[in-house]
């Protein structure tokens, strides 16, 4: 029977070339689950998630996505996943509206016509649906973004820095979306992020990765706890700095 | 929950719909679509003019020169719509987000080739026009032989178009330049203007080793004797086959070895 759970990463490891980028990491995302991924630049978040969308293949090791290889890319375990990134654009000369119609195609979503008039509502994006994607501000292109990882509704949503360049009141409207909207469909998320208190608002569970490895895991709480600090950034900079032992 | 459907044509239809939504909104890149085509129609339609009173070939077949330009210009621009459409991807920097979708490299390939057929036909039909309008000369007039000869030199643009295509996944816009020039090198050897027999001996094999000989052959077979010739037709369908083939099969290689390298989600840098 194929499993159902959104996220299994088993002994998963990158190299390119001589450069280790992801190293022999095991975890899995739940139902429900908001996990994140935090690390320093260069940890091997964003290669992890790479490697979980099928976009990089692994050295060793395997990764599922609701059971199926992703290697494989099989088409109705992608048509479940989205992804978001601000390093990463829509065609600039689109409309909103035109990205979003085309990434509905790519999706398979049936209805794609009141899917965008719904994401529209929800994400306040009908002032400027009809305007080319490359005239927008970082906040409207951000939310635009989101939509397009929403298209789908998907049940894993990955999500590399979501608030990365936005003002407070911008990042704070995104979080609450996605806690609305992990609420809503009890999709999985993983985080990727540099923003300690967005991941101790909305994280599960927390993976520290350093130099492609999970140096170690648990509960905002848990990891404050366990490392004798404040907050979360204290911890952070801990194994940033390497002053902590490795528990995993 | 919302519905979804897995089927690989509605995903042909949307990456098809991104081109056409592109085009519709940027109006330099229609006349860009037509403008050579109609340069080189006028050109050389005066060239013609020209030879008409000096060369009896000329005379009595007057549309060689412009049917070898229209269906040359065929093989041109139908792997400009494969590469530049693809360039497109990368320039936008857009390959990494169609990938995390169920999109498969070969959907795009298909995409690319139906985008193709639109731009070359839209680029061509004003060139088509002007020859008749002002040359007198009617292409549609070659009638079914026209229809094979338009769909061997666009299939024969896809097999380099897509190759193109798997360079630029291996090297990225750093072999961009091979969009624009890498159809060029087969001019000499695919006997547009001249009979394969006018090549060097040791040329001849490579000439007909290509799909585009046989149809400018058979094109000159039409044109000058009234005669399609079926034994071309053949050998260029054939090679075709080889052709499309072997570019497949680069494109994924290249495809796969992108995501090996890790080189998806950076494409455009």
């Amino acid at each position: 029977m194929v499993s159902e759970i959104p996220v299994e990463a088993k002994s998963l490891s990158k190299r390119f070339g001589e450069v280790i980028a992801v190293e022999n990491i095991d975890f899995s995302v739940k139902r429900g689950q908001v996990i994140g991924l935090l690390g320093g630049n260069g940890a091997g978040k964003t290669t992890t998630m790479s490697l979980l969308m099928g976009l990089v293949t692994p050295s060793a090791g395997e990764a599922r996505i609701f059971g199926e290889d992703v290697i494989k890319r099989n088409p109705s375990a992608l048509a479940r996943i989205n992804f978001s990134s601000p390093y990463v654009e829509m065609p600039g000369r689109l409309t909103v509206a035109e990205n979003l119609m085309v990434y509905a195609h790519l999706f398979g979503v049936v209805h794609a016509k009141e899917r965008i008039a719904k994401l529209a509502k929800d994400l306040d994006l009908e002032s400027f649906l009809n305007r080319m994607t490359r005239t927008l501000s970082a906040g409207q292109k951000s939310r635009s973004a989101l939509a397009k990882s929403l298209i789908n509704e998907p049940e894993l949503l990955l999500l590399d820095e979501p608030t990365a360049s936005l003002d407070p009141d911008t990042a704070d409207w995104v979080r609450t979306y996605l806690e609305a909207y992990q609420r809503d469909t009890g999709a999985a998320i993983l985080l990727a992020s540099h923003n300690m208190p967005e991941v101790e608002r909305l994280c599960d569970e927390v993976l520290m990765m350093r130099a492609g490895r999970i140096v170690d895991r648990g509960s905002p709480a848990e990891l404050i706890s366990r490392h004798g600090r404040r907050n979360l950034e204290e911890v952070f900079l801990d194994i940033a700095r390497k002053r902590t032992k490795e528990t995993s | 929950m919302i519905e979804r459907r897995f089927d690989p044509g509605g995903r042909i239809i949307g990456l098809m719909l991104r081109h056409y939504y592109l085009y519709r909104g940027s109006i330099p890149r229609i006349i860009e679509l037509a403008y050579w085509p109609l340069m080189q129609i006028m050109l050389w339609g005066f060239i013609t003019e020209y030879f008409q009173q000096h060369s009896s070939l000329i005379a009595k077949a007057g549309g060689l020169l412009l049917a070898g330009v229209l269906l040359w210009d065929v093989l041109f621009r139908g792997q400009l719509g494969v590469s530049v459409s693809f360039l497109e991807e990368l320039w936008s920097r857009n390959l990494g987000q169609m990938f995390v979708s169920p999109l498969k490299p070969q959907e795009l390939a298909a995409a690319l080739m139906a985008v193709s057929v639109v731009r070359t036909i839209i680029g061509l039909s004003p060139a088509a026009l002007a020859a008749w309008v002002l040359y007198e000369f009617n292409i549609a007039s070659m009638g079914l032989s026209l229809v094979a000869f338009f769909g061997l030199l666009m299939t024969f643009s896809w097999a380099i178009g897509i190759a193109v295509c798997a360079m630029l996944l291996r090297f990225g816009l750093g072999a961009e330049s091979l969009a624009w020039v890498s159809v060029f090198a087969l001019a000499p050897v695919s006997a547009v203007y001249y009979p394969v027999e006018i090549l060097p001996a040791w040329l001849e094999p490579i000439a007909l080793a290509l799909p585009s000989a046989h149809v400018f052959e058979g094109m000159r077979s039409v044109l000058l004797n009234g005669y399609f010739d079926w034994g071309h037709f053949f050998w260029a369908a054939g090679l075709n086959v080889v052709m499309l083939v072997i570019a497949n099969w680069l494109f994924v290689t290249a495809f796969n070895s992108a995501r090996d390298g890790g080189r998806l989600l950076q494409s455009g840098e």
